[in-house]
């Protein structure tokens, strides 16, 4: 049986966090000020986006990062969030029950945590591409549900003209708002998930992933730990999910189609999967290459580029993005380190 | 440009100045985004719609009243969300002018709410046939010169109680926004003849189980109205005959598509004498519809053996894009509203006959009547009945009666 291994005796991890905090600023600086040099298309369908997208893989970060439990199911608990905007909010032909946003909200973040916690509590018992293949069925079957019930979710059609309320007096949904709103939960999501690396129950959770028979041995409850990893996990997606069904006005099952599960996936992968900033750098990349390969490479063949660009980050990192960034600095550092012993 | 200058011919300032002026109109290109299905299951058709904008720009040398033109492609996947997504694109990051698109009917109903945003930015739609795209609450910038589902169909009610003579039907539909509107179109005519429709059936897509509906058909049926396109339709067909069930049909417009009847098996057969009705032109061969084909078969030789409706819808759209551009001689500096003003009032002539718009900006067009028979060479083809002329959007009726339909769904209209 291989030793637990904990990261926190990493002798170079306190310099790599100090690094980070200086990196913190650099990006919030420039995240916060983006929006003065782009114009309205940049800010919603690029930034927004990408926020909003990379905090719904965030969650997926989180389980799969930490816990070792790839879930494919996070896109429809985020859609099931927007679903329940619909249905208790207002929405064009008035299907929902129209009552006012602070239960609308609030209640649709927690009907789909508590989704996503029955979603955990079904799927933590088992490993690997069980735990794909289970939350892989889950999905599709609540994408059926909400292509084929019409009393409740409407069918194929979905609902349309749902909108953020004006609170305050502000369009939520103008661009600028919108962004900043986004910005602030994308950013909210990172900290909390990078203070959730350090917390007690993190540590035990990453214990968990490495060596779950050890734990065990503790005196850990191991479900327990992934059943609250879920809930957690379950909450980010639900909150990034209220916010990607005011950015498109609109939700049908569409939303939650395998394509879309996946998308989510290959997301966080190929941002990487080991700190919080990876799914956020995936869903850029992401957001940029669906946009603009249309224009890169004329007529049919966009889809073969996308598809293209993602096989080469994975076969040459397999940790993405974050990876290939930390071979790159970590080889630096050689070369300094070189320099120095001259 | 030419009819500008010619009373200038005076004097040589004037002449030059004017010159000036067009120099700098023809410098700046007019951007023309076009938006298809490029992914997805409806690629191919897709593909069909793209073949139709670009021969449409090609017969123009891409451009118009001395302005070039520019075409920015987009690609959805039939999903509302990414047609929006592709829209915002073409209107707020490569600032295009007009946008033709989109094909599918919720990707239609969506793009409407869009352009109600992008005032600035006129749309013609491509071949998207919901009804709520142009009739409740429609917006001021978005045109479409091609018939929705309800108008695809007109006349084929009449016609199945009329001379076909059944008076009991079935439907057996696909379950969304598209297929309501033509059983709507379908079922208007007929139930106020005094037809009767005890049962609907609602399959949701890409279905290919039917032996339940099969088994829960009334016995005390004349027909089955089928509204299925594609590898559905295939489906239910073979296993409905294969099962013995022996009424005749009557099909919407893509059930007894080219496609569908020149698919192999012995239950094909069985489609002889079903009657339909379609805006697809090929049936109807004017002149203009042979060069259309002619002009497609020499710019695509890799594509279909005739165009399809989409591509002919498309292709219909550009046309009278460029039409109302020639008008108002490439003019758009007004904010568009010459432009317009131009296409609202445009009478163009078309591979599908004549097409004017009404007060919604909704097409007013012929639609065809058609009755599967067998060619001399033992194939199955769509034979002309009759052409029903000039088919509006309320479908002969006042728009306040029209209205008072309710908005099309799996429950309305009902007779059972």
């Amino acid at each position: 049986m291989p030793p637990p291994q904990f990261d926190t005796g990493n002798p170079s991890r306190s310099v790599i966090r100090l690094e980070l905090t200086a990196g913190h600023l650099v990006a919030a600086l420039l995240l916060i000020l983006y929006p003065f040099g782009a114009n309205d298309f940049f800010i919603v369908q690029i930034g927004a986006q990408s926020l909003l997208l990379g905090t719904v893989a965030l969650s997926l970060m989180l389980l799969a990062g930490y816990g070792g439990m790839v879930s494919l199911s996070q896109m429809t608990v985020a859609g099931m969030a927007g679903y329940f905007i619909a249905i208790l909010g207002t929405d064009s032909y008035n299907l929902g029950l129209g009552w006012p946003w602070w239960i609308v909200v609030p209640g649709s973040i927690l009907c789909a945590t508590v989704i996503a916690t029955v979603i955990g509590i079904i799927s933590v018992r088992t490993e690997g591409i069980y735990t794909i293949m289970i939350t892989l069925a889950i999905g599709v079957a609540l994408y059926y549900l909400c292509n084929q019930n019409y009393a409740v979710f409407n069918g194929f059609t979905g609902f349309s003209g749902l909108k953020p309320p004006a609170v305050f007096g502000i369009d939520w949904r103008a661009p600028l708002p919108f962004y900043y709103l986004s910005l602030a939960i994308a950013a909210a999501a990172y900290l909390a998930v990078s203070y959730f690396e350090r917390s007690t129950f993190g540590l035990a959770l990453q214990a968990i992933r490495d060596n779950p028979r050890r734990m065990h041995a503790l005196g850990y409850d191991v479900t327990l730990h992934r059943i609250v990893a879920h809930v957690f996990a379950g909450f980010l997606a639900a909150v990034g999910g209220v916010m990607l069904v005011w950015y498109n006005g609109r939700i049908s099952p569409g939303t939650i189609g395998v394509g879309e599960l996946i998308d989510i996936l290959i997301i966080a992968v190929i941002g990487g999967l080991r700190r919080p900033i990876g799914p956020f750098v995936g869903a850029i990349v992401f957001v940029l290459i669906g946009n603009f390969a249309i224009d890169l490479i004329d007529r049919e063949r966009f889809n073969m580029l996308i598809g293209f660009g993602f096989l080469i980050i994975v076969l040459f990192s397999p940790d993405g993005l974050l990876g290939l960034w930390d071979k790159l600095t970590s080889m630096s550092r050689d070369a300094r380190a070189e320099e120095w012993r001259r | 440009m030419t009819r500008l200058v010619k009373p200038a011919v005076l004097g040589a300032a004037m002449l030059a100045s004017a010159a000036a002026v067009g120099a700098t109109q023809a410098a700046e290109p007019i951007k023309m985004g076009a938006l298809a299905t490029l992914e997805g299951a409806f690629t191919v058709l897709g593909q069909e719609g793209m073949r139709g904008v670009e021969l449409a720009l090609q017969e123009h040398n891409y451009e118009v009243a001395g302005r070039k033109i520019e075409l920015i492609k987009a690609s959805s996947n039939a999903q509302p969300d990414s047609a929006v997504a592709a829209a915002r694109k073409l209107a707020e990051q490569d600032g295009i002018d007009i946008m033709i698109g989109p094909l599918s009917g919720s990707e239609g109903l969506a793009i409407k709410d869009y352009a109600k945003t992008q005032l600035g930015v006129t749309f013609l739609n491509g071949a998207s046939a919901a009804q709520d795209t142009t009739l409740r609450d429609p917006a001021p910038n978005f045109f479409r010169f091609n018939p929705d589902g309800a108008q695809w169909i007109a006349g084929l009610g009449e016609y199945t109680y009329k001379v076909k003579g059944y008076k009991r039907i079935a439907v057996v539909s696909e379950d969304y926004s598209f297929p309501y509107t033509m059983v709507f179109g379908f079922m208007k005519d007929f139930c106020k003849l005094g037809g009767k429709v005890p049962e609907k059936f609602w399959v949701p897509i890409g279905n290919k189980d039917f032996s339940a509906i099969i088994a829960s058909l009334p016995e005390d049926i004349d027909a089955i109205f089928v509204v299925m396109a594609g590898s559905d339709a295939l489906n239910f067909l073979s296993q409905y005959f294969q099962s013995g069930g022996d009424k005749p049909l009557v099909a919407s417009s893509m059930t007894v598509d080219q496609s569908i009847l020149s698919s192999k098996g012995r239950s094909k057969d069985y489609l002889v004498g079903t009657p339909s009705a379609t805006p697809a032109a090929d049936v109807n061969p004017l002149p203009e519809w042979k060069a259309f084909v002619d002009g497609y078969r020499k710019a695509f030789p890799k594509g279909l053996n005739s165009p399809s409706l989409f591509a002919q819808e498309y292709y219909v759209s550009t046309k009278a894009a460029l039409a109302a551009l020639e008008m108002v001689g490439g003019d758009l500096s007004d904010g568009h509203a010459k432009f317009r003003d131009a296409l609202a009032n445009l009478k163009l002539m078309t591979p599908a006959g004549m097409r004017s718009l009404d007060a919604n900006r909704q097409v007013v067009t012929d639609i065809f009547l058609t009755e599967v028979a067998k060619g001399e060479d033992g194939d199955l083809k769509a034979k002309l009945i009759k052409v029903v002329p000039q088919v509006n959007q309320t479908l002969g009726e006042s728009m306040d009666k029209f209205l008072a339909y309710g908005p099309v769904g799996r429950d309305n209209p009902s007779c059972p």
